[in-house]
């Protein structure tokens, strides 16, 4: 029978991506949590290059790095496929994807660590950023169309982590001007398998404020 | 209905070559669209809204960006032919991932090694061949990363030998005698000595981004 096991930690938006695609396709796995201060020789044995969760191991054979675990699970796991048929579609998704990493991530991070003057300078990236993914939602309830796919996975961390955002004073997105975004970011909190799998709130945001306030410290030591 | 294929790129860009590579082992004709990075046309703008940037596939008017998504949606469209990625999941997804290492350990460490100086350039040098043993690890006694065919991850990475031809031959014939052997082998095929650019030609520009030219 195969085996599936998932190396991950609670809090760390790259596994969820995993959990939610796991759970789309109905596919058993155990997961193993992960002390990055303290990582288990299973982790430096499957991730030698990068020592970094998520990674899938199945049937003893481990894959990492967050979108290419998706796309492998999209592969060997075919009922409810993640990617559309369509090969320009396809790259339609694999696009958004890699632009929720490489631009929409490091955007709202630079928003997450920051304040005052610098924080509304960064603001200025989060926003074009978001105007894009506005302008890809039109006609569409989700990035996958009616049904959410690979780029709503790979996006939804956007949905999951606003609201903890938002409760520890840094408000991502305005309503008003993302109509479309903050829909979609309704929407995709509501699919059941997003829904029962979302990390602890409370514990989320106290971990994110404790983070928060060290970046803070560190810009302007006392 | 006969295909229109167009490719905005910039001639010693390494994304670009990886696109132009994939379009000649598939024996795609193709449009080629030489953009000026200082002054982008109003066709990069449009079809690239976001990043503005090349390589850009436009097959039958809808564009297709980020080299690693074009050579996917190379390797999907005309799929008869010289199929680029392996066909098992797990190989499918070794091969990613490689790619994706490429471009996060190798692209800036490469540019610091043209566009730096002294301890910069060092620490950059040093970061660059690192990163090639261990991809020389994963290449292993195999004719190419594919196995015994030409794939995806070769293509990815046979345009960084520009780098080590230039700023690093003699320590990396040294220590990377089997990635040597694969870039040979490379160059010697014939949809590969027709995408890249001149050496001489590349070198030349390297040395006017010392002073500050972009490479995007």
């Amino acid at each position: 029978m195969a085996e599936v096991k998932l190396l991950k930690t609670w809090s760390s938006h790259f596994a969820l991506r995993v959990v939610w695609a796991l759970k789309l396709k109905g596919v058993q796995f155990d997961s193993i949590e992960e002390d990055l201060s303290n990582k288990s020789p299973l982790l430096l044995q499957h991730n030698p290059v990068y020592k970094k969760i998520p990674v899938l191991v199945h049937n003893g054979r481990a894959i990492s790095e967050s979108l290419v675990i998706l796309e492998y699970i999209d592969e060997t796991w075919k009922q409810y496929p993640l990617l559309p048929d369509d090969p320009y579609e396809r790259a339609r998704a694999r696009f958004w994807a890699k632009f929720s990493d490489d631009k929409v991530f490091p955007s709202i991070w630079g928003v997450f660590i920051k304040q005052g003057k610098e924080q509304e300078e960064a603001f200025a990236q989060v926003f074009e950023n978001f105007s894009f993914l506005e302008e890809e939602l039109k006609g569409k309830k989700f990035f996958g169309g009616e049904k959410i796919g690979y780029a709503d996975l790979a996006l939804g961390w956007i949905a999951e982590r606003v609201f903890e955002l938002e409760e520890i004073g840094v408000k991502v997105i305005e309503k008003e001007k993302f109509p479309l975004v903050s829909a979609w970011m309704q929407e995709f909190l509501k699919v059941p398998v997003i829904k029962e799998s979302l990390p602890p709130h409370e514990k989320l945001v106290t971990k994110m404020r404790g983070i928060r306030e060290k970046y803070l410290g560190a810009a302007h030591p006392k | 209905m006969a295909d229109e294929v167009i490719l905005l790129d910039f001639w010693p860009s390494m994304f670009g070559m990886r696109v132009r590579i994939a379009l000649a082992e598939k024996g795609v004709k193709y449009e080629y669209k030489e953009e000026d990075l200082k002054n982008k046309s109003p066709l990069l703008l449009q079809m690239n809204p976001v990043h503005k940037k090349i390589p850009v596939l436009i097959h039958n008017g809808r564009p297709v960006c980020e080299s690693s998504i074009i050579v996917q949606y190379i390797d999907e469209v005309w799929k008869d032919k010289a199929p680029l990625l392996p066909s098992d999941p797990y190989q499918r997804a070794q091969a990613r991932f490689w790619v994706d290492f490429i471009d996060k350990k190798m692209y800036d460490a490469s540019t610091k090694t043209w566009t730096t100086k002294g301890e910069e350039q060092e620490a950059a040098k040093k970061e660059f061949f690192e990163a090639l043993k261990t991809l020389e690890g994963q290449l292993g006694d195999k004719p190419f990363f594919g196995g015994d065919n030409f794939g995806y991850l070769d293509l990815s990475l046979i345009p960084f030998y520009y780098t080590y031809e230039t700023f690093g031959k003699s320590s990396v014939e040294a220590e990377c005698p089997k990635f040597k052997a694969w870039v040979k082998r490379c160059l010697q095929r014939e949809t590969i000595a027709k995408a890249l650019p001149d050496e001489k030609k590349v070198l030349e520009h390297a040395s006017g981004m010392s002073k500050n030219l972009v490479l995007e």
